[in-house]
């Protein structure tokens, strides 16, 4: 396939700019967050009672919050826990949708009715008592909110795969693979999962958004990543909102971060999507 | 040449797709019946051609010969093997053997794929070929066999016109080496111009490599082209099976005689005079089929005895036809 050679990349960079800043920004943030602790001017807990609810200044280049905690190193730090969340968390949930959509499209019949009801109870559950009683299990942490809400998430998302799968099938070529006697794997992994990718692509791109916002409203509730761990949910929906008017940059500051790394996402997701597409070549 | 051992026989082929009705308690309350009771042979090198109306079971019939559809009564022998009833594993030889054309040239190839891609799966999917480059290099041999430039290897399907991609496909069902191939409408989604040489390249390669052909079409003037022997189908089942010329020297059954009838002359005087055989009414549905023969209802010449019984199909020496009245 295209995506193994390092021919996308030339690609993305020569004709999809957009993408190619996408990529870059997310990137940055991952960087970011990775060294985290050599970039950051302040440890994350780091308080100081003089300095508190300052400006952005040479000194706090974001700011500080009510406990005089330097809103740039916050920032950073919460790039490590907020990004990986996203990412990981979007990355299970695009792949239980892929494989549950796969297996219900394309074998239809019983195994699609199973499927498809036992989809239908979990969607009828709100993700919060989910998260709830799990978190009530075995406590808060991020490894518990990344498996539920990447269960949770991809579950629904299922829906849209198989709605892909069903359409793909249809299509003569699968009908010409399973008559020159190739196994169903064959089928599904090179011409059903090729001919899927754009919905998937779109589905992750959108999910990890989704996760990120999903993960300030649970820690919100105290039922995310616990305080003090400064992911960017936390910020906006803690400190951020109590102190709007006093103190705008609180919110700003993991606002705009959070809207810059779902924006490269999706315009990198897109790109990529076209990229991947023989039909796209040479568009821009 | 007639007295070679069949290459493929089908001995009284059904398929029926049954009809459920019912929310609680499902029961089946019919069935389609759409091939039902379809016998004939095709022998090494052979093309027959099987015509009739849309819908009357010539593309299911292509499909149930190729395991893809399965049967409901009936024997699939493949030189002289039963695959019926052959297990995935047990057909996969077959599968080789067996390939099919497809009337959609846009849909039956993998837009995500490169043209060596697609012409190189079947040899990955059989064995066929060690290396990347062995495949790679018999794909640019079966480009150029079915006249298309071996650097277009590298294309996508999207750059190819719909002869083109037709093309694609035959030599996609060729890097097997198969002995039948099954083109189900092949030339019909093409234009006239493509069409012609597309028949043409089908018969230099039959020339070639010695292929069977199970040509269904409801194009008359193709099929009369490219045919040895020619069956006709009516609501599921074969009316007349024929050698070409004789077929279209003398049809003998009222709907064979009625399909030939509506085959236009380029000529204007010519096909102002030639004789008219109209068939009223609409092509009855699979599910409730008429009493008796099929055709009975629409046929011209139908008797009393037409609505009783069902006429066998009865060997006349050259040809074979299911009617009272022959």
């Amino acid at each position: 396939m295209a995506a193994s050679s390092p021919g996308w990349l030339r690609r993305l960079f020569r004709d999809k700019k957009l993408g190619a800043i996408g990529l870059v920004i997310v990137l940055v943030f991952l960087f970011c967050g990775v060294f985290a602790d050599w970039l950051a001017p302040f440890g994350m807990n780091q308080i100081s009672p003089v300095n508190r609810l300052k400006p952005p200044s040479a000194q706090f280049w974001f700011g500080t919050d009510h406990l005089g905690r330097d809103m740039f190193s916050r920032v950073l730090y919460g790039a490590r826990l907020s990004v990986i969340i996203g990412l990981s968390a979007a990355s299970i949930a695009t792949f239980i949708s892929v494989t549950l959509g796969i297996v219900s499209g394309y074998f239809g019949g019983k195994v699609d009715m199973l499927v498809q009801r036992v989809v239908d109870a979990w969607m009828s559950f709100p993700e919060l008592i989910i998260l709830i009683a799990v978190v009530s299990v075995i406590g808060p942490g991020m490894p518990q909110i990344i498996g539920v809400l990447g269960l949770t998430f991809g579950i629904g998302g299922s829906r849209i795969i198989r709605g892909a799968v069903i359409s793909v099938r249809e299509n003569m070529y699968i009908h010409a693979t399973q008559s020159m006697g190739a196994g169903t794997l064959r089928v599904l992994l090179r011409h059903i999962l090729p001919n899927i990718m754009p919905p998937v692509l779109v589905l992750f791109s959108t999910r990890v958004g989704g996760v990120i916002l999903v993960e300030s409203g649970l820690s919100f509730l105290g039922l995310g990543v616990p305080p003090p761990a400064p992911t960017w949910g936390g910020m906006l929906s803690g400190a951020g909102r109590t102190y709007m008017y006093m103190a705008p940059w609180l919110a700003l500051a993991p606002g705009l971060c959070l809207t810059a790394v779902v924006y490269g996402i999706n315009v990198f997701g897109d790109a990529l999507r076209d990229l991947l597409d023989p039909r796209m070549r040479g568009s821009r | 040449m007639p007295h070679d051992p069949p290459l493929l026989s089908v001995e009284g082929l059904k398929v029926h797709f049954p009809v459920h009705a019912g929310v609680i308690r499902r029961r089946q309350v019919g069935a389609v019946k759409a091939v039902d009771g379809v016998s004939f042979t095709v022998r090494p090198g052979e093309t027959l051609g099987l015509v009739g109306e849309s819908g009357c079971g010539k593309s299911t019939t292509g499909l149930a010969v190729l395991r893809m559809q399965a049967a409901s009564a009936g024997r699939i022998v493949f030189d002289g093997t039963d695959i019926t009833h052959s297990s995935r594993a047990a057909l996969r030889p077959f599968r080789r053997r067996m390939q099919m054309i497809y009337q959609d040239p846009f849909g039956a190839l993998d837009p995500r794929m490169t043209v060596a891609d697609i012409i190189a799966e079947p040899m990955i999917v059989h064995n066929i070929g060690t290396s990347r480059a062995e495949r790679r290099d018999r794909a640019q041999d079966l480009l150029a066999m079915v006249g298309l430039r071996p650097d277009m290897a590298t294309r996508y399907v999207h750059e190819f016109s719909g002869g083109q991609r037709q093309r694609i496909g035959i030599a996609r069902a060729l890097s097997m080496q198969p002995d039948l191939l099954i083109c189900d409408e092949p030339v019909s989604a093409l234009d006239v111009s493509i069409q012609a040489q597309i028949v043409n390249l089908f018969e230099s390669l039959q020339d070639r490599f010695g292929l069977a052909y199970l040509f269904i079409a409801h194009d008359l003037a193709v099929v009369r082209h490219m045919s040895d022997r020619i069956a006709v189908m009516y609501l599921g089942k074969i009316v007349e099976i024929a050698g070409r010329d004789a077929l279209y020297a003398r049809p003998l059954h009222p709907y064979s005689q009625a399909l030939l009838a509506s085959i236009a002359i380029p000529d204007p005087e010519l096909e102002a005079s030639r004789p008219q055989i109209s068939v009223t009414g609409e092509v009855p549905g699979a599910l409730n089929p008429p009493s008796g023969c099929r055709f009975h209802p629409r046929c011209p010449r139908a008797a009393a005895v037409c609505a009783r019984e069902e006429p066998v199909l009865r060997d006349l020496g050259e040809q074979a036809v299911a009617c009272h009245l022959v």
